[in-house]
């Protein structure tokens, strides 16, 4: 023992009182602002609403949107996972930058791995606080229980929030090596998903050479799964497990590009600085 | 603590250079344990630059920084626990209060009694009163004081500082340099300060390193600076330093 005040860390090992830590020092911060926690569940809920009350509609006037009950719905909310999953871990991220605290941060013993897996508990705490009552509200609203999708909705949701965070921890990179000058990607990225995952419509919609584009990315196994779970009563195990591998290779891709990232910005100088 | 033959800090032929532009270029300099030592230069003259490779926040172009016998960054986390930074450019979160900053620190630096070094450091700093405020409602003096104590939590054997005093009234300046002489003497901690004020040098650090663009000018106690340049003060000679391109290590 180097010091009667602090413990000697093993430096290879985890250390799960660090990130213990950062979610602390991150819940506080999320407790201490009520816009903070009010933001987290108003896009959601008006998301649901729009789309909801515009399902209702549709159903009745169309017979075959009749039978595909609750699949707007069903993306909406699960749109909600991936975008709020990335955009909680960004957002945890982005703290830091703002409040000019990263390089206290670095300076610590705190280890990069330990910082990403904070911001991921960060992101599962946010879309907790998000999608939670606006699911509740959904049942209010239009008696669609996202929960009644049971064990299909835990592979929907590991998958969404896998591809949630590879995309957060790539973004966070960026803004990293490149400052606050690339916050805008933290907010925008994600919509590149929106048409190319194909939330609101089946993949077969796409133009041939966009559908191959659209297999490559793991959201759109979940939403096809979703609807074929919802319109033709299928657990479409075979997408998920797809969906699954892809976001190993997605996720390890993100993970790479941080720690390039990271490094990159370790020569840069921009971790000295946390402006733009 | 590490033997007093060994260096706390031992800087070898540093270099950094950002695209083109040379920062630091190829340094030398070893600091004793338990000394306090002033990194003197004007803006631009390398001096955040050589912290933030001490601290391993920065890569070196070449050359080599080891802090109590690990080589930065590669082994920085072996030591990172032991040493600590104050700069009032880097901020701690403003919307946590001083106390919830003052622990999340405290766990990430592996303190032990968290509790209690927090009430110890708030009496000492006279924090005690600002300890439920938020951060960013202090005053500069006060959030001064509370950067102070973060950069105390883990007791540190190695401390850097990068202008501790900047934008303080004379009186709490007074007041942060007191702490710090304390601090180092009942620690027997490493100190290096970056500063541009040079009354601040005089009274706590017995040795000054001059930078000026990136490299060593001059290495010596501030008494034998002021004879080799036959100034009466450190501030005159700081400036002969800076205007006339003078060497302190060449100078009469």
């Amino acid at each position: 023992m180097s010091s009667s005040t602090a413990r000697d860390p093993e430096p290879a090992a985890i250390s799960p009182a660090r990130i213990a830590a950062m979610v602390l020092r991150y819940w506080y911060l999320v407790r201490s602002s009520w816009p903070r926690l009010l933001e987290l569940v108003y896009w959601p809920a008006v998301q649901m609403l729009m789309w909801g009350f515009l399902q209702v509609y549709i159903n009745q006037n169309a017979g075959f949107f009749a039978r595909a009950g609750g699949t707007f719905l069903g993306a909406v909310l699960l749109w909600d996972i991936l975008f709020r999953g990335q955009l909680g871990f960004s957002i945890s991220f982005l703290e830091e930058m703002w409040s000019r605290n990263l390089a206290n941060l670095m300076m610590s013993p705190l280890k990069p791995v330990e910082f990403v897996i904070a911001l991921m508990i960060m992101s599962v705490i946010r879309l907790a606080i998000g999608v939670v009552p606006v699911t509740l509200l959904a049942i209010a609203f239009f008696g669609f229980n996202l929960f009644g999708l049971g064990f299909a909705l835990v592979a929907f949701f590991i998958n969404l929030l896998l591809t949630s965070w590879a995309v957060g921890i790539f973004v966070s990179g960026l803004v990293l090596r490149n400052g606050l000058g690339a916050e805008n990607l933290a907010w925008t990225i994600m919509f590149i998903f929106l048409p190319l995952t194909c939330v609101y419509y089946p993949v077969a919609v796409l133009p041939g050479w966009l559908q191959a584009v659209a297999w490559l990315l793991p959201p759109t196994y979940v939403f096809e799964g979703m609807r074929a779970l919802m319109i033709d009563h299928v657990f479409r195990l075979d997408l998920m497990l797809e969906s699954l591998a892809l976001n190993a290779v997605l996720f390890t891709a993100g993970a790479a590009a941080f720690l390039a990232l990271l490094k990159s910005a370790r020569r840069s100088g921009s971790l000295m600085q946390s402006g733009e | 603590m590490i033997s007093a033959s060994v260096p706390a800090v031992a800087v070898d032929r540093l270099v950094k250079v950002y695209k083109n532009v040379p920062a630091v270029s190829g340094i030398s300099f070893a600091l004793a344990p338990g000394s306090m030592t002033a990194l003197l230069g004007g803006n631009g003259a390398g001096k955040t630059t050589t912290i933030a490779m001490i601290m391993g926040l920065l890569e070196p172009t070449a050359g080599s920084v080891s802090v109590l016998g690990a080589d930065m960054p590669r082994q920085r986390y072996r030591v990172l626990h032991r040493m600590n930074f104050e700069s009032p450019y880097v901020e701690m979160p403003r919307r946590l209060t001083v106390r919830q900053n003052l622990e999340v620190f405290a766990r990430l630096y592996g303190v032990v009694d968290i509790a209690a070094r927090i009430r110890t450091l708030a009496q000492e700093l006279e924090l005690a009163d600002l300890l439920d405020r938020q951060t960013g409602k202090l005053s500069s003096g006060q959030r001064t004081r509370a950067a102070l104590a973060k950069a105390l939590l883990n007791r540190p054997e190695v401390l850097l500082l990068d202008e501790p005093t900047a934008s303080l009234d004379p009186d709490t300046a007074d007041w942060v340099r007191a702490r710090l002489e304390r601090y180092r003497r009942e620690r027997g901690a490493t100190v290096l300060l970056a500063s541009h004020n040079m009354v601040e040098v005089e009274r706590l650090c017995e040795r000054v390193i001059f930078l000026k663009k990136g490299e060593i000018v001059g290495d010596d106690t501030p008494r034998a600076l002021r004879a080799r340049f036959g100034r009466a003060s450190l501030e005159e000679v700081f400036l002969d330093v800076a205007r006339g391109g003078g060497n302190a290590e060449a100078a009469p």
